[in-house]
């Protein structure tokens, strides 16, 4: 089955308080996420009412590795499992997407773990955008306290700013800086300003070749003009300012085993450090470029796009990482991927 | 399954698909699948002797890492070599280690 032929399951998620509930709560109002099944990690104080909302208790199998991302979520396996078993014997609508809201201390990466990893739910489902909520009032604290706060805003795919109207200007603005700071491949939203609907955040995933194109040239943008944390924004706080963005470009092709190996070995050695790695590589041997997206120790199924999505080709990597050194993942790169000796220069 | 050698089939790894056509997992530049494995493992072994380490391709299905004095161990995918090679050598598998780096560069 191709990928886009699975059901898309997003994650919503964000710190306790900073509007998760009330977002997805808009969100479903609309016709377009009429078939959409919730699972909710905890019954928060704004009630969600949908015909498809189940809760779920969070509880987590740690695999031999020990490492917190590789993690199966058996409470989500469960949950999943069975309201597909359910939607295939049509004993409830037939939904076609799956929106999963976190605890407001949940790491995401055990869930896109999950949805990879599972054998039986990676067949059925895929994992789509990450949408993270960030408080334009108490976000800042979160950010400077909470590393579970960091790791949400690096992992997101879109973030939605909350509560920007009971904010004074300066403080949102800050707040932005720092989002941008920790991932500023991430387009930010902010509802109370500009209404929202589903397809600005769920829209365009890695599975969608399409909307990756479209997507891959607006994350490969910004994080060129990132700022790197040494001679970064001010606030930098103890659990932010280790974490920062940067791209890497190579001008030319890249041999895709010799790539693999490098990715592999990186992931595995400092995947817990690598928030997110995503990528629009030349392939040598591959007419259109491929687009990689991994968090921590996992990686997505690459796409292929059916173009290129500027008229600058050769290979970008955009990493969030805390604490790796930028110019040794660099050599390494370099060093492996002229391990195959078969580079092609990039006209 | 394998019916002779019991071997299960194995599971899909982003390594295996960026050829041409990500649905087959055709490899790039036209090689065949039974290419991609041998420049693999070609590779793979210009990193791994480092560590004292040899990579194999076990019938097309998986891998096999091999120690200098001969003890073994089967490996799926690239993603399962690393720590099965760090267990074998009792050494970390880091890419950012200078040594190593420097050491590929002179490959």
């Amino acid at each position: 089955m191709a990928a886009a032929d699975l059901i898309p399951v997003n994650i919503v998620t964000g710190f306790l308080g900073s509007g998760k509930t009330t977002l997805l709560r808009r969100l479903l109002a609309s016709p377009e996420l009429a078939n959409t099944a919730v699972l909710v990690n905890e019954l928060g104080e704004v009630g969600l009412d949908h015909l498809l909302l189940r809760h779920v208790d969070e509880s987590t199998v740690v695999l031999p590795s020990g490492c917190v991302c590789c993690a199966l979520r058996a409470d989500l396996t469960a949950a999943i499992r069975d309201l597909y078993s359910k939607r295939e014997r049509g004993t409830i609508p037939r939904f076609d997407r799956l929106a999963i809201e976190t605890t407001g201390l949940a790491d995401p990466a055990p869930i896109i773990f999950t949805l990879l990893a599972e054998p039986v739910l990676r067949h059925h489902f895929r994992v789509g955008h990450v949408v993270t909520t960030v408080d334009a009032v108490n976000g800042a604290r979160h950010l400077a306290q909470h590393p579970e706060s960091v790791k949400q805003v690096a992992v997101a795919d879109r973030v939605v700013l909350t509560k920007t109207d009971l904010a004074g200007p300066a403080q949102a603005e800050a707040l932005r800086t720092a989002c941008r700071r920790v991932n500023p491949a991430a387009p930010i939203f902010e509802p109370a300003v500009d209404p929202i609907g589903p397809d600005q955040l769920f829209a365009g995933d890695p599975a969608d070749p399409s909307g990756t194109r479209q997507d891959a040239r607006r994350w490969l943008g910004p994080v060129a003009a990132a700022t790197p944390p040494e001679t970064g924004v001010g606030q930098a706080s103890a659990h932010d300012r280790d974490v920062y963005a940067f791209s890497v470009t190579v001008d030319r092709a890249l041999d895709w085993t010799a790539f693999g190996i490098w990715l592999t070995m990186l992931l595995h050695a400092h995947g817990e450090d690598i928030l997110r790695v995503k990528g629009l590589l030349q392939v040598v041997g591959v007419p259109t470029p491929v687009v990689i997206h991994g968090v921590q120790h996992l990686v997505h199924p690459p796409v292929h796009l059916d173009g290129w999505p500027t008229a600058d080709r050769g290979t970008r990597l955009v990493f969030i990482v805390q604490k790796l050194p930028r110019q040794v993942i660099e050599r390494s790169l370099a060093a492996f991927t002229r391990l195959a000796a078969v580079g092609e220069r990039v006209v | 399954m394998c019916g002779l050698c019991g071997v299960l089939g194995t599971e899909a790894h982003w390594t295996d698909a960026a050829g041409p056509d990500s649905r087959s997992g055709a490899p790039p530049g036209g090689r065949t699948r039974r290419q991609e494995r041998l420049h693999r493992v070609g590779l793979a072994n210009k990193v791994l002797k480092h560590y004292g380490l040899t990579l194999a391709d076990w019938e097309g299905n998986c891998f096999v890492l091999r120690t200098r004095t001969g003890r073994s161990a089967i490996v799926q995918h690239l993603t399962a070599l690393w720590p099965v090679a760090e267990r074998m050598t009792g050494r970390r598998c880091d890419p950012l280690d200078p040594q190593l780096i420097a050491a590929v560069e002179r490959e």
